[in-house]
């Protein structure tokens, strides 16, 4: 590519110019630069990626602390696992929903693309809304946060991905009023592809938390 | 003439590039079934007890996660070593290692500590301030 238009600059140069001036080349070598957006999208990338080391940081507490019971009750006690395995299920279909969202809204179709955000959105807010039920359960049962070293570390790293999810749902409900407003502007295309990699990392995180923490708690418990 | 039609090439070329970057309903699909499989399929070695050694359970079920996750990168997030330059798959090989020093290095470094300290009854536990 540059190549070719060095060869044609070569062709083209006025006789004056090959006396003793070198003609401007331009090495124009970034293959993305006709899209605005995708700045934005290695930027957001790299944003992720710093989220992914605060889930770290709190998955190594976890790990630390994950046996310090304080004569507490153990995951074996609390964790309910076919709860756990209906969100992951729930998280995982809200994966799936948000892609097919992306396809139809890249074939501009916007009934069809609001509809699986919609969708999106209630398989969010059905997560949450266990994520919540099994915190009040566990709490109403004495294992809050303040019972033991493991139960903080666990509020901790599960709080954390659930207040994600809760503001992915706030950025998914601001999506569905921005898309009508404004239509398929490169705009909003943009603002759908970043919302879409926030929502599978956050599915990503939640393998590492029903592996690590639901899983491997009952396990070895 | 020549300057349009080169144009119109250009704009096709975008729109075919920009149509990959999403990927396609076949690999949402793929993805999706492939993770179902990987997520059913620990859940079943724990509730149903299928090791009798629980440390070789806990070993297969991160495996199993370290694949879900890989699945998750490519079918879903559409990771590429091409996309952005490669930039996306550096920040990620970086903060890969960043990862597994800070989980590897805690639980190691913690659990030396934790064989020096006192040994503490649930008794003495129940008796704290």
């Amino acid at each position: 590519m540059t190549a070719h238009t060095e060869n044609r600059l070569a062709e083209n140069r006025p006789a004056e110019l090959d006396a003793g001036a070198e003609a401007p080349v331009f090495y124009d070598t970034d293959e993305h630069g006709h899209h605005p957006e995708s700045g934005t999208m290695l930027g957001f990338w790299i944003y992720l990626m710093s989220d992914a080391l605060i889930f770290a940081v709190l998955f190594a507490t976890y790990g630390v602390l994950s046996r310090r019971y304080a004569a507490g009750p153990s995951p074996a006690d609390l964790f309910d696992l076919p709860l756990v395995a209906l969100n992951t299920a729930l998280l995982l279909f809200s994966s799936i929903t948000y892609g097919v969202a992306m396809l139809e809204a890249e074939k501009r179709r916007m009934g069809l693309t609001l509809f699986w955000l919609g969708l999106t959105g209630v398989f969010g807010l059905a997560f949450l809304g266990i994520e919540l039920y099994e915190f009040h359960h566990m709490i109403s049962e004495g294992a809050g946060p303040w019972r033991s070293a493991f139960l903080s570390a666990f509020f901790a790293l599960v709080g954390t991905h659930g207040l994600h999810v809760t503001f992915g749902i706030i950025w998914l409900v601001t999506l569905m009023f921005q898309l009508p407003m404004h239509g398929f502007i490169p705009e909003n295309h943009r603002r759908l592809m970043c919302l879409g990699m926030f929502w599978h990392f956050l599915d990503v995180i939640w393998i590492g938390v029903f592996t690590f923490v639901y899983l491997m708690g009952v396990l070895l418990a | 003439m020549s300057a349009q039609a080169e144009s119109e090439h250009h704009d096709a070329d975008e729109h075919t590039h920009s149509g990959s970057r999403h990927g396609t309903f076949k690999d949402y699909l793929i993805g999706f079934v492939l993770a179902a499989v990987l997520t059913a399929i620990p859940f079943w070695i724990v509730i149903y007890d299928v090791f009798r050694n629980p440390k070789v359970g806990a070993v297969v079920i991160l495996i199993f996660a370290f694949v879900q996750i890989v699945v998750h990168m490519v079918y879903f997030l559409h990771m590429n070593s091409k996309s952005e330059g490669g930039w996306t798959v550096l920040a990620l090989i970086f903060t890969a290692i960043l990862v597994v020093i800070t989980l590897a290095g805690s639980l190691w470094v913690m659990s030396h500590l934790d064989a020096n300290m006192m040994p503490m009854s649930p008794e003495h536990m129940r008796n704290m301030p």
